[in-house]
């Protein structure tokens, strides 16, 4: 039963993964990456990783409805009226991504892995919390100043014009330049 | 189910992932790509914690890495693809070239 389940997440995940670079519609492989990554939280959840699983779960599919607005946006041949090759440099690639293949398969059945050390914790996501609050303090502090370092960058790179743009490098113009007049106090 | 199998499919994720970032032209399908290939390494961590040491918790610690790098990967690439965009116009790879050496 558990092998079963194992080989059907298994086998959805690795192949909606690569149906998601042939299918010629943008909106299709959007959710054939979310199925697969679903595939892979119930993996995980198979490890008996609850609390990771269902964030996974519900964090990908947010990720991909924001990302289906990006696609959107950035659709080459949408709804199928502009046909065009979507891949570049196709037999390099497969190439390299065989030869990874093979070699992290290869290491993953030859090397002689050590033995199951020890037993998971009757809490999981106790300990994880009291890992991430405690021991792995460090990380989740790293992890914390990245994650405003890029709603910084983010913005930055998004604004189209800024205040320098529009009250000059020392902000002291007596009148703003924007394409359009209006807003407050003027 | 075991270690292998596991990492197996972990490989084959990667492997597919890292296609799809090389071959794609379109930006937001090439981060589709990266996106892919760090669902492998979720998948090859908590395979790791479950069979090789599940009394500790760096593995479920390199996953919450993982699963936030992926969030920034996506954020920090659509700011980029829409700096680049407003810029240029530009919503192809093979387009935005002038850093090739």
């Amino acid at each position: 039963m558990t092998t079963a389940l194992f080989v059907v997440l298994a086998v959805i995940s690795v192949v909606a993964g690569a149906l998601v670079f042939r299918v010629d519609s943008m909106a299709r492989a959007t959710f054939l990456l979310l199925l697969s990554f679903l595939a892979v939280a119930g993996l995980v959840l198979m490890t008996g990783l609850q609390y990771l699983g269902v964030v996974i779960v519900l964090m990908m599919v947010i990720e991909m409805v924001v990302m289906a607005v990006f696609m959107i946006m950035y659709m080459m041949n949408p709804a199928g009226l502009m046909p065009m090759s979507m891949f570049h440099n196709t037999r390099g690639s497969a190439v390299i991504a065989a030869t990874t293949f093979v070699a992290l398969a290869g290491g993953a059945l030859l090397v002689d892995w050590p033995v199951r050390g020890g037993a998971p914790a009757p809490d999981l996501t106790m300990a994880l919390g009291e890992s991430l609050m405690s021991g792995q303090m460090l990380t989740m502090m790293t992890l914390g100043v990245t994650l405003f370092a890029t709603i910084v960058g983010t913005v930055v790179l998004a604004a189209g014009r800024g205040r320098y743009d529009r009250l000059g490098d020392e902000l002291d113009a007596p009148e703003s330049d924007d394409r359009d007049r209006g807003g407050v106090g003027r | 189910m075991n270690l292998q199998a596991f990492l197996v499919v972990a490989a084959a994720l990667v492997s597919v992932g890292l296609f799809g970032a090389l071959t794609q032209q379109s930006i937001v399908m090439l981060m589709m790509g990266l996106e892919l290939l760090l669902n492998g390494v979720i998948l090859g961590a908590a395979a790791f914690w479950y069979f090789l040491a599940p009394a500790g918790t760096e593995g479920q610690v390199l996953i919450v890495i993982v699963v936030t790098a992926m969030a920034i990967e996506m954020a920090a690439g659509f700011a980029v693809t829409t700096a680049i965009y407003r810029a240029k116009r530009i919503d192809m790879t093979d387009d935005a070239a002038e850093l090739r050496g």
